[in-house]
């Protein structure tokens, strides 16, 4: 895990609306017992971030001394939820289902058909560093088979058309793609 | 047929608002302060006597787990919500939360009254980001009105309920690994005993139930346990909502009754086998964990954890997953392999290295890449795994082997023979000279 280039020059802080929401999760739980909201702060630093889509290590850091936690039990949680991204993930999260579920009713089309339509392969991210493709588990969507998840949203009974038209709708004209910070373009999984 | 009045999920289908002015139409939160000022003990019998059993997948019996709560305690006790679901083909409680939030907040305040506790925690999977934020609102809706925090619903009973998200690992629908999740820590199931109604969450008695069995417990204290125990066959009593997936004409979350026969639930309920019953190849009845039945188990299997049980199978979560004859059957087993070596927590040797072992196998199987004695090596091999390891996930990962086995052993053979014959015959076209 190539963890030392997820650094960033600045100390980390939740800031404005973030930092309200880490207060009112850390306030569900009894004053002793800080550390239930490790996932609730991990989730919130990666949203927070919205250069590379992932917790840095100056956030982790700074997490744990919040939690009281060490570092490393921290990464250890950190690693263990499929959720917490701690490498660089564009500014779309494309999550394919490939359980069985998904697979009898043609996610195995439907994983090609994206990874085509994006020019590259799971796992990677666009030059542009708009989209990450991953393959994922069970959704729990399984009555509306196959089931694309694209950061917070599930799209439901997806075919290669119309996964096209969601793609298309996605990724903005030229003019805004410059925008994007270099730091993200070749970022991978 | 279950018929529409008798249907608990009144709201399955997402067509009526979820607000909590529309859910009070519904009949929900309809003088709750009554229900709860019956009791604890009140409420246990009656749960007890509806003949509820958890809709998790275990099936333990809901009353009597209440009752292993303590009595009197120093420390607090807790209710925790599992609304972790993840299984394969399960997509019931989603649809709850989704859709009938103030069933399941409802549901909340009775659960803790019946345990003694004052404090609740519904553990949502990660991945359902728009169903906590309903589920959130739900919740502000209620506190908003008074029927959750002090004196909830008027009736002099104090609970505070929490949401808390988890981040994407299949592992932490099971109890004690939800319990350490919940905690803050990696999801790795604990050893049992001690169960969690002695130590639980932060060392405090705690009672975990499943979010369907939770929301039925209000309908069951209004109705009352006779009726509810009015469906279903002895000992396997109540509805039930189905989730059918895979190879039907509508695919749905539906609400029946117990020991509803499985063949027609597929047929009346989803629409039927894609292309007619006699497409049907094989049926997965309760969540990718328990073994498949062949088309011929079908005909007559009921819907409950006895039938199923009977036919080596389980009754699980209820959830259908349906393959039509158009089904590479050992790779749709095999990719449920690939789901558990993903979601194999690491803890016990067997599922870690297990896990990964027989969907390797497995997959070269599909392919006709192997022999035929490995056919037993793998039955040998799902064996090991099953029943050692802390949790269930080994017995789950080995059951779907030991059934693809059990019922399609000669579609692996004929696969091996196929290859073998394919590459010895263009073997010897290879060494005739040209």
């Amino acid at each position: 895990m190539s963890v030392s280039k997820n650094t960033t020059r600045e100390d980390f802080a939740f800031r404005g609306g973030f930092a309200e929401r880490a207060k009112k999760e850390l306030a569900k739980y009894p004053a002793s017992r800080k550390q239930s909201a490790v996932l609730a702060l991990l989730d919130l630093a990666q949203r927070q971030n919205k250069l590379t889509n992932c917790v840095t290590d100056n956030a982790m850091s700074s997490i744990a001394s919040m939690l009281g936690m060490s570092v490393l039990r921290l990464e250890e949680v950190a690693s263990f939820y499929t959720m917490i991204n701690r490498k660089s993930v564009g500014k779309y999260h494309v999550q394919c289902c490939m359980t069985t579920p998904c697979m009898l009713c043609g996610s195995d089309d439907l994983l090609p058909f994206i990874e085509k339509h994006l020019g590259i392969v799971c796992g990677e991210s666009t030059s542009d560093g708009l989209f990450t493709l991953s393959r994922v588990e069970c959704l729990g969507a399984c009555a509306n088979a196959p089931v694309v998840q694209i950061n917070d949203d599930f799209h439901e009974d997806v075919t290669p058309e119309r996964m096209g038209e969601i793609l298309r709708k996605l990724k903005p004209s030229k003019k805004n793609v410059a925008k994007v910070s270099p730091a993200t373009r070749g970022a991978k999984l | 047929m279950l018929e529409d009045k008798d249907k608990i999920f009144t709201n399955l289908d997402g067509r009526a608002a979820v607000d909590l002015a529309s859910s009070k139409d519904r009949g929900i939160w309809h003088q709750t302060s009554r229900l709860v000022k019956r009791g604890r003990d009140s409420i246990v019998e009656e749960i007890k006597e509806s003949g509820l059993r958890g809709r998790g997948g275990a099936g333990f019996p809901t009353g009597l787990k209440w009752s292993f709560m303590p009595r009197s305690s120093s420390l607090p006790c807790y209710l925790v919500v599992n609304a972790d679901e993840s299984e394969p083909g399960t997509c019931k409680d989603r649809d709850m939360i989704r859709f009938e939030p103030h069933r399941l907040l409802e549901g909340c305040l009775l659960s803790a009254v019946g345990i003694g506790a004052h404090c609740v925690y519904i553990y949502i999977r990660g991945e359902f980001v728009r169903e906590s934020e309903v589920l959130q609102e739900a919740i502000d809706e209620a506190y908003g009105d008074g029927l959750l925090g002090k004196n909830a619903a008027g009736s002099g009973y104090d609970l505070e309920l929490y949401l808390h998200r988890g981040a994407g690992a299949y592992i932490c629908g099971e109890e004690t690994a939800l319990l350490e999740s919940l905690e803050g820590k990696k999801g790795q199931p604990r050893l049992k005993p001690p169960f969690p109604a002695g130590l639980g969450l932060y060392g405090c008695p705690t009672t975990v139930n499943n979010v369907e069995t939770i929301a039925v417990v209000p309908t069951i204290l209004r109705r009352g346990a006779s009726w509810f125990s009015s469906f279903g066959r002895e000992g396997n009593r109540g509805t039930k909502v189905f989730s059918i997936s895979g190879h039907v004409n509508k695919s749905c979350n539906v609400e029946e009754t117990m020991s509803v026969p499985l063949k027609d639930l597929i047929e009346h309920s989803a629409g039927g086998v894609r292309g007619g019953w006699d497409n049907l190849l094989a049926v997965i009845p309760g969540g990718s964990s328990v073994p498949l039945l062949p088309r011929s188990l079908c005909e007559t299997a009921l819907m409950d954890y006895d039938s199923l049980q009977e036919l080596d199978s389980g009754f699980g979560t209820g959830a259908v997953i349906v393959m039509d004859r158009s089904t590479d059957i050992i790779k749709a087993i095999a990719r449920l392999s690939h789901f558990y070596k993903h979601e194999s927590c690491g803890q016990c040797t067997p599922c870690r290295e297990g896990t990964g072992w027989m969907w390797r196998v497995l997959e070269r199987l599909a392919e006709g890449r192997g022999q035929t004695s490995e056919i037993d090596l793998l039955l040998q091999v799902s064996k090991q795994v099953e029943g050692h390891t802390i949790c269930a996930l080994g017995d789950a990962a080995a059951w779907p082997v030991q059934g693809l086995i059990r019922h399609f052993r000669s579609e692996i053979v004929s696969r091996i023979e196929t290859r073998q014959e394919k590459e010895s015959s263009s073997a010897v076209l290879a060494e005739e000279p040209a």
